[in-house]
């Protein structure tokens, strides 16, 4: 049993913008091992997102292949992405992407909706992934009614559900303060070190990014540098 | 995602925005509520046709003159004089799908009791002429066989008519004068009530036909003879002999044309109540165009509800859900808004044709709530809903997720 849970061989993504081709990836080759935690930066315009597209199993790569937890999903169509969107990732997004008008229970249970698990346990899982970002007195209050703090944390509890083996987070603390960014990046600290959830961020914020205990750097679709462990971050302290 | 999740959730999706469901399932509401109670203005007045002529009697034939022609001009109908007791007579005689006949006349006079006079249609017929019209007495008796021969001068009135001369007085025995001839009243036939509109069956008199052509019009022909076939299945067989014997006594030489007319009440009943078919379909197209609109606005709000819905849309997708599911739930709304549009239109429907005959200008109308158009119109009502909502649940599953995500 390999360790590697994301495998990345010479990734490249063209995306055609009118009649001019624009390269977003160009030969991305990188491997992260289960429960590490990845941050991955770079300025906008660099090709982090796109990563973080196909690394998430919303987009596929124009060439190159990746392997998440063994199986060689750069060539699965859509309805199988889906399903291991479903069963193996959990997403995190800057603008929460909570539905509205619906309660914090019903967020949670989304996934499971379209998963096989049964009705009658949909309620328990969500309430215990609740539990686990400590939000269960709030299942039932409508996301508009909550903090942007509480809001990310209904969204992680979202992403925990179907207990994935990576949660990726699109700039998670974009939208927060500086207080409710630490709380976040605490539960995610936790998740990644007690559940040895796999973690990958991307982020601009360097101190958030150095929650991480690895950074890529990102510019002109190509990876330019990688740090390990506090690397570049103390004298931030 | 199976059908009972996927109705949840779009239950779910449908009761977060009340109004606007309200909304666009009232075009599906009014729809199906116009068809079920146009139908059943349709049907009531199908239902009416038949019941006026199952009351004359089914099994009914009339003799009548037919048209002449002398240099090439035809005459109309009735134009021959040529219609005598004596054909009667041998219809009755020789036919044997036969049960009786009732020579007719008419005409119309000033018919006077006391200080009332009405002028009214006189029917002469003979003393099987309730047998024959399936009309029973309400008072009285009818005229028999002896005082027909002898033309005596009896009569028999029409409920409307004795309630504008008798008003409570009991008739029998009075002596009223039709044209100054005195008359004396033997019976009362029941109401029939209106037949048209325009023609009032009650509003009448009857006296044997020997009296009305002798004494009250001075001719020696019918208008026509009403015959009662012995069963309504032989009523083409009668129909048949009728005509054999009439060529026969009127020397009518083969192909020359009949100067006589036999029709029969069964086809003359089929004819209207084709006619009033047709108008239930006119008025249940009419009303289907209305459904059709109703499916059009399900599509309109759908189409923006699935814009409006971009985001949750991405979201779903990117915790799992397949183009199929996104597919489904959105057509699933759609079905399940026309479908409860569908129900509250058939209960609408219905009520609004039981209130309808309260209202003066329908009540001349019977509704009759068929259980047909009900089906009908709710299966239109629920396959418009997933024609309509196709469009919109493609165009929201064929989204990019990344792209809907990131909507703003």
């Amino acid at each position: 049993m390999s360790n590697i849970l994301i495998q990345l061989e010479d990734l490249t993504k063209v995306y055609k913008v009118g009649e001019t081709e624009v390269q977003a990836l160009q030969g991305i080759s990188y491997k992260v091992e289960k429960g590490e935690f990845l941050a991955i930066m770079g300025p906008s315009g660099s090709g982090k997102s796109t990563l973080m597209n196909i690394i998430g199993c919303l987009d596929k790569p124009t060439s190159g292949k990746y392997y998440l937890d063994g199986e060689e999903v750069s060539t699965f169509d859509k309805n199988k992405l889906a399903r291991v969107r479903n069963t193996k990732i959990g997403f995190v997004f800057q603008t929460f992407n909570l539905l509205p008008r619906t309660t914090a229970l019903e967020n949670v249970e989304l996934p499971l909706l379209y998963s096989d698990v049964h009705p009658k346990d949909r309620t328990a899982l969500a309430l215990s992934a609740l539990e686990r970002v400590g939000l269960k007195d709030r299942a039932h209050h409508k996301t508009n009614q909550l903090s942007g703090g509480e809001q990310q944390r209904i969204a992680i509890g979202r992403a925990l559900l179907n207990n994935p083996s990576l949660i990726l987070a699109d700039e998670p603390t974009g939208n927060l303060d500086t207080k409710t960014s630490a709380e976040i990046m605490n539960i995610f600290t936790q998740l990644n070190r007690e559940n040895k959830i796999t973690m990958v961020m991307v982020t601009h914020e360097p101190d958030i990014a150095c929650y991480a205990r690895k950074r890529i750097y990102i510019r002109d679709g190509k990876i330019i540098r990688e740090e390990i462990g506090r690397e570049g971050c103390e004298e931030k302290k | 995602m199976n059908i009972l999740r996927t109705t949840r959730v779009a239950l779910l999706a449908l009761s977060r925005n009340k109004m606007r469901t309200f909304l666009t399932a009232l075009g599906i509401i009014i729809g199906v509520g116009a068809v079920i109670s146009m139908v059943s203005i349709g049907e009531g007045a199908k239902r009416g046709v038949e019941d006026r002529f199952n009351s004359m009697g089914t099994n009914l034939l009339f003799v009548s003159p037919g048209s002449h022609a002398r240099g090439g001009v035809h005459s109309g109908a009735g134009g021959y004089i040529n219609l005598k007791p004596e054909d009667a007579d041998a219809i009755e005689k020789q036919c044997d799908a036969i049960k009786y006949t009732s020579p007719a006349v008419n005409t119309r006079a000033q018919v006077v009791y006391s200080n009332k006079n009405w002028n009214t249609s006189i029917q002469g017929t003979g003393a099987r002429y309730p047998e024959v019209r399936n009309w029973e007495l309400d008072q009285g008796t009818y005229f028999d066989e002896n005082q027909v021969k002898a033309g005596a001068k009896v009569c028999v009135l029409g409920s409307e008519l004795k309630k504008n001369l008798f008003e409570d007085e009991d008739p029998i025995g009075k002596v009223i004068r039709i044209k100054k001839i005195p008359f004396r009243v033997l019976g009362v036939l029941k109401s029939k009530g209106q037949s048209g509109g325009w023609f009032n069956r009650d509003d009448m008199i009857t006296v044997p036909y020997t009296a009305a052509m002798k004494r009250l019009m001075g001719v020696d022909y019918l208008s026509s003879i009403d015959i009662q076939a012995v069963s309504m299945a032989r009523t083409k067989e009668a129909q048949t002999q009728i005509e054999e014997l009439m060529r026969i006594r009127h020397k009518i030489a083969p192909g020359a044309v009949d100067d006589f007319e036999v029709r029969n009440m069964s086809e003359i009943a089929e004819g209207a109540a084709q006619a009033t078919g047709i108008m239930t379909i006119l008025l249940g197209s009419i009303a289907s165009i209305s459904l059709l609109v109703g499916g059009i606005g399900i599509m309109n709000i759908m189409l923006v509800s699935v814009t409006e819905r971009i985001r949750e849309i991405g979201i779903r997708m990117a915790v799992g859900a397949r183009e199929k599911d996104i597919l489904l739930q959105f057509l699933t709304e759609a079905v399940v808004l026309s479908v409860l549009g569908g129900l509250i239109g058939v209960f609408f429907g219905v009520g609004l044709s039981k209130v309808l005959k309260y209202i003066s200008i329908f009540s001349q109308f019977k509704t009759v709530v068929s259980l047909q158009a009900i089906i009908m119109a709710f299966a239109f009502s629920a396959s418009v809903g997933i024609f309509f909502g196709f469009y919109p649940a493609r165009k929201a599953s064929r989204l990019d997720p990344i792209d809907a995500l990131r909507y703003e």
